[in-house]
């Protein structure tokens, strides 16, 4: 790599695989403001054009535009594909065919099958014979082996959207080290690593060295990925637009291996912009042609597609992939991570128009630079397409400053740590465990021995939430054992050897639980300790209502005492999780986020004892039930921003929501406002919000015109989806959330 | 204790930059175009201690950033002058910047001394023909005016709001009485027309009474640039909220 030498400051990169060294030594930060940015050129609107004529046939075609159901994918199994070659400067799409959708039957071939019968195909005879009668999948696996009890506790809702009939996804390559080493390098350093596992072979040691030999095999097929688009990957990328595809390439490559939940991008942007800030001091490239190529990029990214059933779309509504680039933050030594190349990732929502993908989320630090700021403030009240995360509060608590965000909003230091997807478990069904004597209230089935039945029906706080104790107790075992399973099955039968190869040999592990219905569990047990609520109960004594009399604080109104009952419970159930042991000897981590399966765990939970009637959708993440907030955005904020994330490490996620106007009168006051929003709400350890600047009324006539709002998007709970994409029943949830509103 | 009818935590219409604002309770104007009328009926409200607000006000004091601050509005927040004067003393002393939102009705020897601590005073002017202004307060304007002499006195930092209703209050010589009469007071920092809106007359008919104002239709933008090129001349700055 002599070339590449001669380009860049040397330092420990160039002894071994280490890209945040490299990213250290030659970052260029970036003070200045907006004004160097460019538009698209004429061959980006033209691609464009190509694409949203695509995308149009998609959404006229049920979603789909069309499935391969002959190609098993992997990463070197399709042909090239382009969208239009000549106009094309980063090449490479998942099949040969724009939105053509590919089979991952290593998940599981029934959801394959379900999800090509649904669109009226069916997977070829050759591919059902293989994988109905010789190869076994992940999904085959998890089944063999699920208990009774996870059965049930998944059946009825207690554990729900589990990865166990689709990929687990949350793992994030370090892309940038294709183009910083090449294939050959990367392959040398993991067969020095592969050397270095020698005996004794014990079932870990074993199982490590399969892996190592997976990924060298992965490495190899990217090699050849490379070379159905006459790309040379074996060697490092030389230049600004040779970096953008090299990266690209290797994302590819895990796009076409896996189609987990979620397949984040990681933190590219300012790894690019070394390159592109060569070329341009080089004179080689220009602004236009630099934007260009970042325009490319992200156009080829909001076109990963992967085949999905229907029902996925409970959970994860509006066909979402999770290309989640993080964008910013700071370095450890101080200085910060904003390069031009940020400013151009953020441009591309203006130059391609707005977009759930990729979820672009900016890792806001007080120090980053207010120029930066600013600009992601008109983003967010332009397009409501970022997120943001606090780069202070994980940077501390972490220690580390190369860092990305798997999925929605969960830490991950990028090439050194991978994270276990754990879905979510329903802490308010949970709670009415504590009052039905361990019962389901919906099914009367016996969930959980040794919960005493209460005393009185009207409620007593203590014996409540001594109940709920032992009820969250067996639901965590229950959980951990259900993820214990996953992942060993996935790690067996659907290894993500492509990324894989692209991380460090035996990472850090985190096992990413998550709980649902907060707000409601906090604004119940408020009621049972203000207020006097009393059970109703039908003829087998299970509670259908709850009869409220006086009048109890509610979550989202930066009221201390129902503030902390969040805290306690969720600190609480946290600490119960971290207490069991994991496969891997993974490390546990919680968060606090529900996707839009907010909704779908609302219809499987009974009444509860704050008020809420059967069958009505949670508040998304940890935001305070809708409505519920009385005294404005603020104190919303506040509430939220109490939860300790040392107890939710694997995130904590708010979504806010506000109309134009009320962030004040003018642009520029709008502008500052948010900004002054923004770091007071990061100032007090919040973790991470989600901001739509947008009229109501706007997504009323969205839902009866999508024709006119083919790219609206929306922010719902760690990531944006295209709002036209919605069900009904979603569009109206996200409708009745709060809008926050001082007029 | 001051009685407080609810608070918005995020006011970003009621002074400078972002701001915690408390709507008191009790008003003893009724305008025809009140949006909180729920506000006016003079008893109720939640009893609200100064420690309480000043431990609501430092909770969000990042948010208020480096211009923001507490508003109370109503109402009519000087109704409760005497019970203000300890609140917003014990919030000047941790260093919050503090508006007051007033119709400038009320001038007592506890309003002057509020005014002591306050930082700009929002007062509206609802009309400046005494007849006009009759029709829609249902009192005089001479109060109005004697307190902003006063405040002109005492060189108090005023914010002058003026709510443009068409047919009542945006003739065009109205608005140059407005701006002739002001234009030699120095402490006013900018004059802020305020549309008009229907967005409260729901509550009217929550509350069982009649909107006066049914059928006047919002302001539209050539009113409002109309009335903001004649003010302009009279005012340091003026803008449209």
């Amino acid at each position: 790599m002599s070339e590449v030498k001669e380009m860049f400051a040397a330092d420990l990169w160039n002894e071994q695989i280490n890209v945040r060294n490299f990213v250290q030594k030659n970052i260029t930060p970036f003070e200045g403001d907006s004004s160097f940015l460019c538009g698209p050129t004429e061959r980006t609107q033209k691609l464009w054009d190509l694409c949203r004529a695509a995308i149009k046939e998609e959404m006229d075609n049920n979603g789909v535009r069309s499935i391969d159901t002959e190609i098993v994918s992997t990463i070197a199994s399709f042909d090239a594909g382009y969208i239009q070659k000549d106009l094309e400067l980063i090449v490479g799409l998942q099949t040969d065919e724009l939105l053509k959708r590919a089979m991952k039957p290593y998940g599981g071939i029934a959801v394959v099958e379900k999800a090509c019968t649904e669109q009226g195909l069916e997977v070829s005879d050759r591919v059902k014979d293989i994988f109905r009668n010789y190869a076994k999948t992940h999904n085959d696996g998890v089944f063999d082996v699920y208990t009774d009890e996870i059965r049930k506790y998944r059946s009825l809702g207690f554990l729900t959207g589990l990865p166990d009939n689709y990929a687990r996804g949350r793992i994030i390559g370090d892309y940038r080290r294709l183009a910083l080493y090449g294939i050959d390098r990367l392959i040398d350093a993991k067969k020095e690593d592969l050397a270095g596992l020698t005996g004794p072979m014990t079932d870990e040691k074993i199982r490590l060295r399969e892996e190592v030999a997976e990924q060298i095999k992965a490495l190899g097929q990217i090699k050849l990925l490379g070379q159905t688009y006459g790309l040379d990957l074996s060697r490092p990328a030389e230049s600004a637009q040779e970096a953008v595809q090299w990266v690209y390439m290797a994302y590819l490559a895990a796009v076409k291996e896996q189609d987990g939940a979620a397949m984040s991008l990681g933190n590219v942007s300012s790894f690019l912009d070394i390159y592109i800030q060569y070329d341009l001091e080089k004179g080689t490239i220009t602004e236009e042609l630099a934007q260009e190529f970042i325009d490319q990029f992200v156009m080829k990214l909001r076109m990963v597609r992967h085949l999905r059933m229907n029902a996925y779309n409970e959970i994860f509504a509006g066909d979402p992939t999770w290309v989640t680039e993080a964008i910013g933050g700071k370095l450890m030594d101080g200085r910060h991570k904003i390069t031009k190349t940020s400013f151009r990732f953020l441009q591309t929502l203006y130059n391609l128009g707005a977009s759930p993908e990729p979820n672009m989320t900016v890792l806001w630090s007080q120090s980053l630079p207010e120029n930066f700021k600013k600009f992601c403030s008109q983003v967010s009240i332009d397009t409501s397409s970022i997120q943001y995360e606090n780069d202070d509060l994980m940077q501390d608590t972490r220690q580390s400053d190369d860092y990305g965000i798997a999925c929605c909003v969960s830490f991950q230091e990028i090439g050194k740590q991978i994270q276990f997807f754990g879905a979510r478990t329903n802490l308010a069904k949970t709670l009415l465990l504590a009052i039905n004597g361990g019962r389901c209230e919906m099914s009367g089935k016996q969930i959980v021995e040794g919960i005493p039945e209460l005393s009185s029906d009207e409620l007593n706080f203590d014996e409540v939430m001594a109940n709920y104790k032992i009820a969250m107790k067996d639901v965590a075992r229950v959980y951990n054992e259900s993820m214990n399973v996953i992942h060993y099955m996935h790690d067996k039968y659907y290894y993500e050897k492509a990324q894989m190869a692209l991380v460090d040999t035996n990472p850090k592990i985190n096992l990413a639980y998550g709980i649902a219905g907060l707000s409601i569990v906090a604004d119940s047990l408020s009621a049972i300790k203000h207020a006097k609520v009393k059970v109703v109960r039908n003829e087998q004594g299970l509670s259908t209502d709850f009869k409220i009399e006086g009048e109890f604080p509610c979550y989202g109104n930066d009221d201390d005492r129902v503030d902390n009952l969040a805290v306690d419970v969720s600190s609480h159930f946290n600490q119960l999780l971290k207490s069991l042991g994991t496969y891997k000897d993974a490390e546990p981590t919680m968060s606090i986020l529900t996707i839009t399966s907010n909704v779908v765990y609302g219809l499987k939970t009974g009444a509860t004892p704050d008020g809420r009637a059967q069958g009505v959708a949670f508040a998304p993440g940890a935001n305070p039930m809708h409505g519920r907030d009385k005294n404005g955005a603020i104190a919303s904020l506040n509430s939220v921003a109490k939860l300790d994330y040392k107890n939710a490490l694997d995130g904590i996620s708010n979504t806010f929501s506000i109309i134009p106007k009320s962030l004040g009168a003018d642009a520029d006051v709008r502008r500052e406002n948010l900004v002054t929003m923004m770091d007071a709400y990061f100032s007090k350890e919040a973790h991470h919000l989600n901001v739509n600047v947008l009229n109501r009324e706007l997504l009323e006539d969205a839902m009866e015109n999508p024709g006119e709002y083919p790219q609206l998007t929306i922010r719902v709970s760690g990531y944006a989806v295209n709002f036209v994409r919605l069900t009904r029943e979603q569009q109206m949830e996200v409708i009745s959330r709060s809008f926050h509103s001082n007029m | 204790m001051l009685r407080v009818h609810s608070f918005e935590s995020l006011g970003t219409y009621d002074g400078p930059g972002i701001r915690l604002v408390a709507f008191l309770q009790g008003c003893n104007f009724k305008c025809l175009y009140c949006a909180n009328p729920d506000t006016i009926e003079l008893k109720g409200g939640k009893e609200t201690s100064a420690e309480e607000i000043v431990a609501m006000a430092k909770n969000q004091k990042p948010f208020f950033g480096k211009k923001g601050g507490l508003t109370f509005s109503g109402g009519e927040p000087l109704v409760q002058a005497k019970e203000l004067i300890p609140v917003v003393k014990a919030l000047k002393s941790e260093g919050f910047h503090v508006c007051i939102d007033t119709n400038g009705s009320i001038l007592n020897d506890f309003v002057k001394e509020l005014m002591q601590y306050v930082d700009i005073v929002l007062m509206d002017i609802k009309h400046m023909d005494n007849t006009k202004h009759n029709k829609l307060v249902g009192k005089n304007n001479d109060r109005t005016l004697a307190f902003a002499q006063y405040l002109n006195e005492i060189n108090k930092a005023v914010w002058l709001r003026y709510v443009l209703v068409p047919g009542y209050s945006d003739g065009v010589d109205d608005l140059h009485t407005l701006g002739k009469h002001f234009s030699t007071h120095e402490n006013i920092e900018k004059l802020e027309i305020q549309p008009y809106h229907h967005l409260g007359s729901h509550k009217y008919e929550h509350m069982g009474w009649k909107y006066e104002l049914e059928g006047v239709p919002s302001n539209t933008p050539e009113q409002l640039d109309s009335a903001y090129n004649i003010l302009k001349d009279y005012f340091k700055q003026v803008i449209i909220n």
